[in-house]
């Protein structure tokens, strides 16, 4: 079976069903696969030898009723997993195993899959390009030196790349779609509330979100429907009725009303983009599905505003990482020493840049001018979409401004980096899920996406408007296997 | 606005990061340029408009005040980095 890795996650589960494959002739493949695959750095730590071993268990007393029997998974290394090293792609966290495991990963243990290993990152989740991972740069499948997006670059560098069937990442500005969107897969951000949080390395906790990347729409709905859950141990879990995502999944949209917002037509945004937009709202018509122009007035705010309500959330949220308890520590004349050198030496520059401006925002004297001031823009965001969706069923916008970049070619530039995300930030603050989903290439051959937003709660929505594009688009990616 | 140096050594005494001269340079530069993208808020007029703190409408849950977690405290500890199997150390903090 010299082909295993190809396969979408729905081709490998109803052969793992069928018993026409074994679970441990699928782990193994892509356990291979990743071992030849070192040169794209999709990984920070392995657990093949372990992941082997529970296939073997699983094929020996298999349960073909679970929704990922046997299926072997890696993850971003931003999910806590029980007795795995965890580091958040950062030095302060390089030798930290955690004693329990995250709530969404357990959902994926639970339904038969297989933990395969920890995907590479950037530090803490902040970056767009996978640049600011303490375990250095990560590989584009698609042409050697071209960043595969961020934060979880790793995590769409792997399913691009086969060495994994799906895997999750975490979206707190756009941190799985944009890696999507520059790999060619597909990537999902679910509602803020739909998955928890629990045992997942917090960056901004107003904004952060699990989601699957998966090579096909259909991959994504079952994985969701695997790590949608509601949760106790997470204090924002909303608890709702959660659909069978994948079994409900139809390419049927007809009447269903998609809106354009035209402060999406950014200064500077290339040609080919528009076009691919445009073809966008095409083959939803032709879907059957009704174009109506909107307004979201606020959408060049929604940036400014990420960049104060995240470093705060993100200040507070690092202040943990002081050397007492757990992780690297450096040592100090006296404790206040031991801190600063701890977290001076621990994190890298981009983490430390935002925790300086969380500090900044939130100190005595610039609360309210910052933070406060963020928070109402917030409020507008979000009240933009609510009245949106008094007319409109779902959103199409493209889901960044360009296609991948070159690896070095925007890290002296922190703002040029921020404004990546600028399609992807408005709807992480207003909690909304949404889609990526390739939608063509740009004249390089690199790989665009298109991006759904949908109303709150609605992940099916989205999931089927993805569907019945992704037919019409027929999209597939140009591997060639250059890292082998 | 601009930040100055004193102004990040201000942020990064409060923040628990030390910072030299020649990196408080560079990130009194970096900070800059982000404030000045930040500043674009300053367009919008917010006074009757209610801050946005949760996105998730509502209110905490309360639960049973029980133990749930066994008794993990070697495992906790395993992760210290001062090595004790009964405590986290720390430098001396009373004289």
């Amino acid at each position: 079976m010299s082909n295993i890795t190809n396969q979408t996650l729905s081709e490998l589960i109803k052969n793992i069903k069928s018993k026409k494959i074994s679970s441990t002739e699928v782990t193994k493949a892509f356990v291979e696969r990743s071992e030849k695959s070192k040169k794209l750095n999709a990984y920070i730590t392995d657990n093949f030898s372990s992941a082997i071993k529970k296939a073997k268990n699983f094929d020996e007393k298999p349960n073909f009723e679970l929704k990922l029997p046997g299926i072997p998974i890696a993850v971003k290394d931003l999910f806590c997993t029980n007795g795995v090293k965890t580091t958040a792609g950062s030095k302060i966290l390089n030798n930290f195993i955690p004693s329990y495991e995250s709530t969404v990963t357990q959902n994926i243990l639970d339904q038969g899959g297989i933990l395969m290993g920890k995907l590479n990152c950037d530090e803490f989740a902040m970056g767009s390009s996978n640049e600011t991972s303490f375990f250095g740069n990560v590989q584009n499948p698609i042409k050697e030196n071209l960043v595969p997006g961020g934060s979880s670059g790793g995590s769409s560098s792997a399913v691009a790349a086969n060495l994994t069937p799906v895997t999750i990442g975490t979206d707190t500005g756009g941190s799985i779609r944009q890696p999507a969107s520059f790999t060619g897969t597909v990537g999902l951000k679910p509602t803020y509330g739909s998955c928890s949080r629990y045992g997942i390395v917090a960056f901004a906790s107003s904004l952060d979100q699990a989601g699957p990347i998966s090579k096909n729409v259909k991959d994504a709905s079952i994985l969701l429907e695997v790590i949608s859950s509601f949760d106790k141990k997470d204090s924002t879990s909303i608890e709702f009725k959660r659909n069978q995502y994948s079994e409900e999944l139809t390419n049927n949209i007809k009447g269903k009303k998609i809106g354009i917002p035209k402060e999406y037509r950014v200064e500077g945004m290339p040609q080919e983009i528009e076009d691919l937009w445009r073809k966008g709202i095409e083959y939803v018509k032709e879907c059957g599905a009704e174009i109506i122009d909107i307004s979201l007035p606020h959408t060049n705010y929604a940036l400014p505003t990420y960049y104060i309500v995240a470093p705060a959330e993100a200040s507070s949220n690092l202040a943990r990482y002081d050397g007492v308890k757990y992780g690297f520590r450096s040592p100090g004349e006296n404790l206040i020493d031991m801190y600063e050198k701890t977290r001076s030496e621990g994190f890298g520059e981009e983490v430390k840049r935002r925790i300086m401006i969380g500090t900044y925002v939130l100190s005595s004297g610039y609360y309210d001018a910052y933070y406060l001031k963020a928070q109402k823009v917030r409020q507008l965001i979000k009240k933009d979409f609510d009245e949106a969706y008094t007319k409109v069923d779902a959103i199409l916008t493209p889901s960044t401004p360009s296609s991948a970049f070159k690896i070095g070619e925007k890290t002296n530039d922190p703002v040029s980096m921020y404004l990546n995300d600028i399609f992807t930030v408005p709807v992480n603050l207003a909690g909304l899920p949404g889609i990526s989903i390739p939608a063509g290439t740009d004249q390089k051959g690199y790989p665009l996406g298109l991006q759904i937003i949908g109303k709150p709660f609605d992940e099916q929505t989205i999931l089927n408007i993805a569907y019945s594009m992704e037919e019409k688009i027929g999209f597939k990616n140009q591997i060639t296997d250059w890292w082998i | 606005m601009t930040i100055d140096l004193k102004t990040v050594k201000h942020i990064s005494k409060l923040a628990r990061i030390s910072v030299d001269e020649e990196k408080a340079d560079k990130l009194a530069g970096d900070l800059n340029s982000i404030f000045d993208f930040i500043e674009k808020l300053n367009e919008l007029k917010t006074e009757n408009v209610e801050p946005l703190t949760s996105i998730a409408e509502t209110t905490l849950r309360f639960r049973e005040d029980k133990i749930n977690s066994q008794n993990i405290r070697e495992k906790i500890l395993k992760n210290s980095p001062d090595e004790n199997k009964d405590f986290f150390v720390v430098p001396k903090v009373v004289e």
